[in-house]
């Protein structure tokens, strides 16, 4: 087992390297001059030409890349330019934001979507059926913004269910003492309970977005592959044992289900990392995906680059974990080797 | 000498072309929702061709009646110059399915070539465009898209390029998937004994037998073109205002939807879901029509 | 073979049969309407008794037993008729009571057995969800039991065992542990659903003995479903016999066999490959052609046509437990070198017009063989040598365009896999012609229809898909399509494994008639022996990469010098002299 682990970390490293390589040029190739933009507007061309030479852009580009690789090695992403800060920071401050809001979704998306699924797949040709598939591909085709702007005017708006769409609280509250950054977390086990429940309110809607979101891969991957193995043979010798329904579903079906579901998962986070982006400006959310955007537009590349760079990194990551996860699951990984 | 034939017995003889019609008329006739979304996608080729020329409104000329809800004289509305939304939501029609079918073309042409070659030959062939598709597949796709159309600029050539380069790995797939399953098949073991060469086999044997599954993927992909473009707009990454496209149409009406005016983030939303939603269906369409195994 | 059966004694009155199943019509809902796919049959099996049904595809065989056990397909429900398992009307108990009963009272195996097995599952658990499910042990000896069960199928190291998943055990461990799975709660019926189709002979032998040992001990009757008549013969006290979803013939296997009525059982019996008889008496009587005489005849004299030289192929090892060990080799795989041996350097020879036979278990290297044969794969060492040429030293990717492919040509296993499913027969056919032939168009479609009359495919299928075919007639396009540039040597890998017993008779005689007239020779790979000894003038043995005996066909299969070819010929199940 350690083997096999230690051979899928070898394979990362050449993806690293790839990402490493493509960030860095995806970013040198932004338009607008940051030096330009920091020596601000009254810069003659002499002082620009200067400051361009202290952040370095007049190296030749492999050189540039040679220090932006050794910066890495340091954990220094450099510093954006709008705000001053080292890009570190700044990613580390707001990453619990995301990292709250995209779990909450997925957990809630688990939540309806697996079930769903397999009733859907057990009770083949029942309303549940129809309304399994109806959902799955309605909500592939809603763009994840339009969703969240309709949950805003429909539970804000009109029916005043929820709050405001302005971020993680509300303008009275005050964030809890840090100590995950997550904050349902932080406040339930601080005992501030109305910080808690303010946080919750703000979440929901942000979270039933990405739920929406990623519902219909999850359900229609989890529905046809537990069509496949409730037709397979072994479940049918399952069956012709005598065994219980639930038996069956449970124990011999679900499980063996499970296994394509886990690796739609890796797709899923892919889809969520960059719906991410989309429902944080929907909702004001102060999270890494926003403040990417905004140093997007400002052409502020340092900010991107550690965005797109820190982005990566956690999916492939993400991805690992889902191969020990299958691993777990399918014995024939572990010892097929 | 007489067969045993098989339990179903063939159909007595009928031209081959015969029966692919029957088996689609069968299928849309169990499944009419295949038949509405069918129905959709003419809908939204009309609108994409000659929808332009029969609008009531200019789509880019602002009007007298600002921020008016939908009305006889303004179906869907007008936006904050006043434009016509109707007008705009059925001319952008044009620019999103052919950023959607040229981003889709593209991508099938360079990935499901790449994944076709990878699977029959395997070696490096199979590396090299693994390798490719694993360093794409390793970012996020939307962000990645993001950050290409960021560095390149704000193009439509941009936008479709980023779509394809962001579907590459999908396509890629599928196909090394598909070819690397038939690589030893009997018949191509066959097609080897009767004197073809390797290249020959992959384009008369492999690829007609894999074109039904790519066609399912193209049609979803299609869909998914179109929410890509949409999202880039949205963010402020895509076509430059006052350019009619759903997805920059939304953004224009989000800060509206507090305030009440929900008819202008609306109507370009239900479009885009609408235009999706037929493709992800048409997709579904066709695969069951290519594969009745693989029903979802 | 089995023991004679202890005389039932009979209670006051005639004893009940423990499955009655009387006038049942079977139909599915099919996109074509509704299908019959069995009417109005009637079958009884006793306590204790062993009942074969017997029948081709389509017979209807198989969905019997489903409907007994009601586990038909969503599709599928008894339209009429009922079935009576010791007095209980199954058509009409609810779902739970017939969930108690399956496993308990009645059980049934499958086809597959590794399929039949939950993947991620440890075979003991599975035998213990059994166990639990129908309450007949207590909680804490569940394992124990489980273990017992094993110990009963002869699975050595059941201890061990137990913790095995089955894609760590072989096709025949795998079969037993489906037996045990089925037995452990002792039910009074057992159903085996070809439950030796996959399997090599040897193992299929010991799969039955085991079955019918089992059952006998336990009282327990058995209803085994085959297509193998000698099968039934060997190891059921009756035989039923099927066709179109009928019962055309129902007594014991004595009667059955000494003096079948129906006229299809007759047919039957008369196609099915056995000992001391010709080619020509798998035929329906009547439908016999004369045997033509050979274009060639056998010339010790001359260079044989081809000669294999020390012949080796070696795959890398991928580690313990990789997939090509497993796929080679039907036992665990041995763990030790680099490579692994699939051929271990064997040398033969077919001659001109000769017909050689190359048969072996699965796994020991035959299919191998034939692929670098023919050119599809590369050997490791060794020579190739063909009409005087080296064929060997030529990599096989480059073979495909030379003028040399013409003259060595292959009929695969499976019908369907080696039609591709785009093109018409005619296509298909003239494939070869097109690329090899170098033949116009317009005479192309002419030798089409000449080479489809030469098999017996009428000439109106070939513009059909192979959807649209039947398994025989798709066999039939695959041997147009070899023959069409008059090879000199054709390779058949198990032709015929995949078509039904009497498409098969026909299609042997084909065979042999076409090599008469045309003058070729043939390497047969095949695992059944009684095929290979109607068809070949001589038989190479293999095992484990290596050739184990080789002769004239009535040497090696009546009187065999080698122990493994004895202990092949003996595992063949037959019907009663």
């Amino acid at each position: 087992m350690l083997a096999t682990l230690g051979k899928r970390l070898l394979t990362v490293i050449p993806t690293l390297i790839g990402v490493i390589i493509v960030t860095f040029l995806l970013t040198r190739v932004l338009p607008g001059d940051p030096a330009i933009y920091f020596a601000g507007p009254a810069a003659t061309p002499d002082s620009i030409a200067q400051i361009r030479k202290q952040l370095g852009l007049d190296r030749p580009k492999v050189e540039q890349f040679v220090h932006y690789v050794s910066d890495l090695a340091h954990g220094n992403l450099g510093n954006s330019l709008s705000t001053g800060q080292p890009v570190v920071k700044e990613i580390t401050s707001r990453l619990p934001a995301s990292a709250e809001l995209t779990l909450t979704g997925l957990i809630i998306s688990l939540l309806i979507a697996v079930p769903l699924g397999i009733l859907a797949a057990v009770r083949q040709g029942s309303w549940i059926d129809h309304m399994c598939r109806i959902v799955a591909t309605a909500g592939v085709s809603l763009p994840v913004f339009f969703t969240g702007l309709l949950l805003v005017y429909l539970f804000y708006f009109k029916l005043g269910w929820a709050p405001a769409p302005i971020g993680r609280l509300d303008a009275f509250s005050t964030a809890p003492p840090q100590i995950t950054g997550f904050y349902l977390i932080d406040s339930l086990v601080t005992g501030n309970f109305d910080t808690f429940l303010t946080a919750a309110g703000q979440l929901i809607l942000p979270a039933l977005t990405l739920a929406v979101f990623s519902l219909a891969p999850i359900a229609r991957m989890t529905r046809a592959s537990m069509l496949a193995v409730l037709a397979s043979d072994f479940v049918r010798t399952a069956r012709a044992s005598g065994l219980t329904d639930r038996t069956v579903i449970l124990t011999y079906a679900f499980r063996n289900a499970m296994l394509p579901v886990v690796t739609t998962l890796g797709m899923v986070f892919s889809f969520l990392l960059g719906a991410n982006v989309l429902v944080e400006k929907v909702f004001a959310w102060p999270g890494i995906g926003s403040y990417a955007v905004e140093a997007l537009i400002a052409s502020d590349f340092a900010p991107v680059q550690g965005f797109v760079l820190a982005m990566a990194v956690l999916y492939v990551v993400l991805n690992l974990a889902i191969d020990i996860l299958y691993g777990i699951i399918d014995p024939r990984v572990r010892l097929e080797g | 000498m007489t067969d045993t034939a098989v339990h179903a017995t063939p159909a007595a003889a009928k031209p081959a072309g015969n029966s692919m019609l029957r088996h689609a008329r069968y299928v849309v006739a169990e499944n009419p929702v295949t038949g509405l979304s069918f129905g959709l996608f003419l809908l939204i080729a009309l609108c994409a061709v000659i929808g332009p020329y029969l609008v009531p409104y200019d789509p880019l000329a602002s009007g007298p009646a600002p921020l008016s809800p939908p009305s006889w004289q303004h179906w869907f509305g007008t936006d904050q110059t006043g434009r016509d939304i109707f007008s705009r939501v059925v001319v952008a029609t044009r620019l999103d399915v052919i950023i959607a079918l040229f981003s889709v073309a593209l991508v099938f042409a360079m990935g499901g070539l790449a994944g076709i070659a990878a699977g029959y030959f395997g070696g490096w062939t199979d590396r090299i465009v693994s390798r490719v598709a694993d360093t794409i597949m390793a970012f996020p796709l939307f962000v990645l898209a993001m950050g290409i159309v960021a560095a390149l600029g704000n193009t439509v050539t941009n936008i479709i390029l980023a779509t394809a380069i962001i579907n590459f790995p999908l396509y890629a797939r599928v196909a090394r998937a598909e070819a690397n399953v038939r690589r030893d098949a009997g018949f191509v073991q066959a097609a080897r004994l009767s004197g073809n060469g390797e290249f020959r086999i992959l384009l008369t044997q492999i690829l007609p037998n894999i074109m039904p599954i790519m066609m399912v993927q193209i049609s979803l992909t299609m869909g998914y073109a179109i929410l890509n473009a949409a999202g880039l707009s949205f963010i402020g990454l895509g076509v430059k205002p006052p350019t009619p496209e759903w997805g920059i149409m939304v953004a224009e009406g989000a800060a509206n939807i507090i305030s009440g005016e929900w008819w202008i983030a609306l109507f370009p939303g239900a479009a885009l879901m609408i235009a999706v939603f037929c493709f992800n269906l048409l997709g579904d369409g066709l695969r069951d029509l290519v594969d009745p195994q693989r029903r979802t | 073979m089995r023991a004679p059966l202890p005389q039932i004694e009979a209670d006051a009155g005639i004893p009940q049969p423990l499955l009655e199943v009387r006038d049942l019509t079977v139909e599915f809902h099919t996109r074509r309407g509704t299908v019959r796919a069995v009417e109005h049959i009637s079958v009884s099996v006793a306590k204790g008794e062993t009942v074969g049904i017997v029948g081709e595809s389509g017979s209807g065989k198989s969905v019997t037993s489903y409907a007994v056990m009601r586990i038909l397909d969503r599709a599928g429900k008894i339209a009429e008729g009922a079935v009576m398992f010791s007095g209980l009307d199954l058509r009409a108990i609810p779902e739970a009571e017939m969930r108690d009963l399956r496993g308990r009272e009645m059980s049934m195996i499958f086809q597959s057995p590794r399929l039949a097995l939950n993947p991620i599952r440890k075979v003991g658990k599975q035998i213990e969800d059994v166990l639990r499910q129908h309450a007949q042990v207590d909680s804490d000896s569940l394992a124990a039991k489980a273990v017992e069960m094993l110990e009963q199928v002869r699975i050595a190291r059941p201890r061990e065992r137990y913790h095995a998943y089955p894609f760590e055990l072989s096709g025949g461990m795998c079969q037993r542990v489906v037996i045990a799975l089925a037995l452990a709660c002792r039910p009074q019926l057992l159903i085996a659903d070809e439950p030796t189709t996959g399997l090599d002979v040897t193992t299929q032998k010991a799969v039955m003995d085991l079955a019918v040992e089992l059952t006998r001990e336990r009282g327990m009757a058995m209803i085994l479903i085959t297509h193998d008549l000698g099968l039934a013969a060997a190891y059921c006290d009756r035989v039923v016999v099927m066709e179109k979803g009928h019962v055309v013939e129902a007594a014991s296997s004595e009667a059955i066999f000494k003096a079948p009525s129906h006229a299809y059982t007759r047919k039957l019996m008369r196609a099915t490959p056995r000992p001391g008889i010709t080619l020509r008496d798998l035929l329906p009587e009547g439908e016999a052609t004369p045997v033509l005489t050979p274009a060639t005849t056998v010339k010790a004299s001359e260079a044989p046509l081809l000669a294999v030289e020390k012949l080796v192929k070696e795959y890398p090892r991928q580690g313990q437990g990789g997939s090509l060990a497993k796929l080679f080799s039907a036992n665990k795989p041995v763990p030790e070198s680099q490579v692994f041996r699939a051929v271990d350097g064997i040398s033969f020879s077919v001659a001109r017009g000769e017909s050689v036979g190359l048969v072996g278990e699965s796994g020991c290297g035959k299919s191998t063989t034939s692929m670098m044969v023919m050119r599809l794969i590369d050997k490791t060492s060794g020579s190739i040598v063909f009409g005087g040429e080296d064929i060997g030293a030529i990599p096989a990717r480059q073979f495909a365009t030379l003028p040399l492919r013409r003259r060595i040509q292959m009929v695969f296993q499976d019908p369907t896999d080696s039609l591709n499913p785009r093109f018409t027969a005619a296509r298909a056919i003239a494939d070869p012609l097109l690329r090899l032939g170098g033949m116009s168009r317009r005479d192309v479609r002419a030798r089409c229809e000449e080479l489809a009359r030469q098999v017996g495919l009428p000439v109106e299928l070939l513009d059909r898909f192979p959807h649209q075919l039947s398994g025989g007639q798709k066999a039939r396009v695959g041997i147009a399509r070899a023959i069409a540039l008059k090879p000199d040597l054709i390779i058949l890998d198990e032709p015929t494994a995949a078509l039904d017993v009497s498409v098969q008779a026909v299609v042997l005689n084909l065979l042999q008639d076409l090599k008469d007239s045309l003058g070729m020779s043939y390497l047969f790979v095949s695992h059944d022996l009684n095929v290979v000894r109607l068809l070949c003038d001589r038989v190479i043995v293999m095992r484990a990469g290596a050739i184990v005996e080789q002769g004239p066909t009535e040497q090696v299969l009546v009187d065999p010098a080698a122990d493994y070819t004895r202990d092949l010929l003996t595992a063949i199940p037959h019907p009663p002299l």
